[in-house]
């Protein structure tokens, strides 16, 4: 059987300024697996953006990371307003940010566009005023 | 050739123990075993912040005596820029430049003025890869060694330059060797630093293979020596200096960038800044920048630790050196024969890796994981290692046990008394019977061998 590790993150909603730490966390523990460059910079840049997104629109929420040796999982779970269209969601520039996320240079409609494009595989799961839960895999 | 040398060693009486180093470095390249200081080489990228944060100023750092300049028969001094921000009321460099040579050196060659020419390539480079950008300097040798440490993916964004020091290095000594007719064995090529980084520099160079520099010395060690040589009779002064505005800006953090003239960059000083800065960039969330500036030390070489003057007064003091020069003096076109660029390459030294091969890299971390929540969190020290998480990697590569963990240790230490007074309970109600007086010897014994493996662990 493959050996796997997981790490979890909680994501609080109200501090920009920590954004990032997860991903970070993450990215270093990579680098010391000795994970391909590629690789890592793919994940980073995917999770991040997915953290930035729990922050800006769903208050927060759980992040998963599992790394096995053929992938690596990442599920992104919140319990925020959900996505009402996810078609327009996925589209490059289309963003639902409020004004003053957009001033601090978020919210610039690349989130979802980012994370399908630096991840292998992504799956959305969404439901209004429930919650969103994205799945990214990242093969090794 | 060794790829991991530092230039900062231990003054072993003088080092306590205790955790300020540790807790400083950038790396995390510092344990403390056995009451000493030990500096691991490989992750050492020789920012010399523990020399600045040790309270018993036990970490002494590296560089050569003056006295090196009677090894040769002819000696060029190269002085960086930083050196005459030390002086006060300085407004023209050719007083420092004079004051060298009457303290002996033959010549002088000005870091300022290679800077300049380093300055020009670098515009061009960066104009003609402007679809790479951002690019990041490379003058400082720490930042090199750091990303090829820990951002392999930056290291095709490094500016692939020779410092401004080995230029001059390399013209300087072209140059004496025309002039004297001397081998270049014969002539010493001496360098007048703000830091210890470029002392490992020399002796394991990186962007090319062997450095034209044969001597470091420190500013702090130069400093007092030419003041009495300076003259303020500007008459009496023979010109030397071929270097403006850009070339002597460099030793301020933001100088190098104004040489590639562009609003486009950032500057960042200060090692933990400047990780920052890179974290930023291999995330890419720093982006559409054409040029990012890292100086290890705060505000840049001025900052150096082998200065005197406070780096922000330094930074004041280069301005008014500034105000009445030219942009620029000395060009690339009049050194046709100077190699600006790195003739070899910088590769990523995965020196943190924890395992050989990713599964065992993969097992190694699931049980650091595992050890990190034992710990208590509290990040210490008392280990000897910086944070529990170090604590439990240490473990991982056999370098250290859990009951260096002193948290660990107490409950340890709980466990086996809470036992031994269990049996002392028993020894008084039940003492006389052959039985339980063997099993008592027996658990005596186990203890009293558990007590003096611990002991021998761990003091």
């Amino acid at each position: 059987m493959n050996e796997s590790i997981t790490f979890q993150y909680k994501i609080s909603g109200d501090d920009f300024t920590r954004a990032g730490e997860a991903s970070s966390d993450v990215k270093n523990k990579l680098k010391m697996m000795g994970v391909d460059n590629n690789v890592i910079r793919k994940t980073a840049i995917a999770m991040y953006e997915g953290e930035i997104n729990m922050v800006i629109h769903a208050d927060g929420g759980d992040i998963t990371v599992d790394i096995s040796d053929d992938e690596i999982k990442i599920v992104l779970a919140d319990q925020g307003p959900g996505i009402k269209d996810v078609v327009k969601a996925m589209q490059a520039g289309f963003s639902t940010a409020p004004e003053e996320v957009r001033a601090l240079g978020f919210g610039a409609g690349m989130g979802l566009p980012n994370m399908k494009k630096y991840s292998d595989e992504m799956q959305i799961e969404t439901e209004l005023g429930v919650g969103t839960t994205v799945t990214m895999l990242i093969h090794m | 050739m060794n790829k991991f040398i530092r230039s900062v060693r231990l003054d072993e009486d003088a080092c306590r123990g205790c955790i300020n180093c540790i807790k400083h470095c950038p790396t995390q390249a510092i344990r403390v075993h056995n009451g000493k200081a030990h500096i691991t080489d490989k992750f050492c990228i020789d920012c010399g912040r523990c020399i600045r944060y040790c309270p018993h100023h036990a970490k002494i750092p590296d560089y050569d005596s003056l006295n090196v300049i009677n090894n040769f028969k002819y000696t060029v001094a190269l002085p960086a820029p930083s050196l005459y921000a030390q002086y006060n009321n300085l407004t023209n460099v050719d007083i420092v430049l004079n004051a060298l040579l009457k303290l002996g050196f033959d010549d002088v060659f000005e870091v300022s003025a290679a800077a300049e020419l380093v300055s020009e390539a670098s515009r061009a480079y960066i104009e003609a890869h402007e679809e790479e950008a951002p690019f990041i300097s490379t003058a400082c040798p720490s930042i090199v060694r750091l990303v090829r440490v820990k951002f392999p993916s930056l290291i095709p964004k490094l500016l692939p330059f020779k410092p401004p020091v080995e230029v001059a290095a390399e013209i300087a000594r072209k140059r004496a060797m025309e002039k004297t007719g001397l081998a270049s064995e014969d002539i010493g090529i001496i360098f007048i630093s703000p830091c210890p980084s470029k002392v490992s520099y020399v002796k394991a160079p990186l962007g090319i293979k062997k450095s034209q520099i044969d001597n470091v010395v420190a500013i702090k060690e130069v400093y007092p020596l030419l003041l009495p040589h300076m003259t303020h009779d500007e008459n009496s002064l023979t010109p030397l200096s071929a270097s403006g505005r850009i070339g002597i800006g460099w030793g301020n953090s933001g100088g190098e960038a104004a040489g590639i003239i562009t609003d486009s960059y950032l500057a960042a000083d200060g090692i933990v800044n400047v990780l920052r800065v890179l974290e930023g960039l291999e995330d890419e969330k720093i982006h559409g920048l054409k040029f990012i500036e890292l100086n290890a030390c705060n505000g840049g070489c001025v900052g150096g630790v082998l200065t005197v003057e406070n780096a922000y007064v330094a930074e004041s003091k280069t301005k008014r050196i500034l105000r009445y020069l030219p942009v620029t003096q000395s060009h690339l076109d009049s050194y046709p024969d100077v190699r600006v660029k790195w003739d070899s390459l910088v590769e990523y030294e995965p020196v943190f890796r924890l395992g050989s091969t990713f599964k065992e890299s993969l097992h190694m971390m699931k049980t650091v994981e595992e050890l990190t929540k034992r710990f208590p969190g509290l990040d210490c020290g008392s280990c000897g290692a910086p944070t529990c998480q170090a604590l439990a990697e240490d473990i991982v590569r056999g370098e250290a046990t859990v009951n260096d963990c002193t948290y660990v240790l107490r409950d340890y230490i709980n466990r086996l008394s809470d036992e031994i007074e269990l049996l002392a309970n028993a020894v008084n109600e039940n003492g006389q019977s052959d039985e339980s007086l063997k099993t008592l010897q027996e658990n005596i014994g186990r203890l009293s061998v558990e007590l003096e493996e611990l002991f021998h662990s761990t003091f």
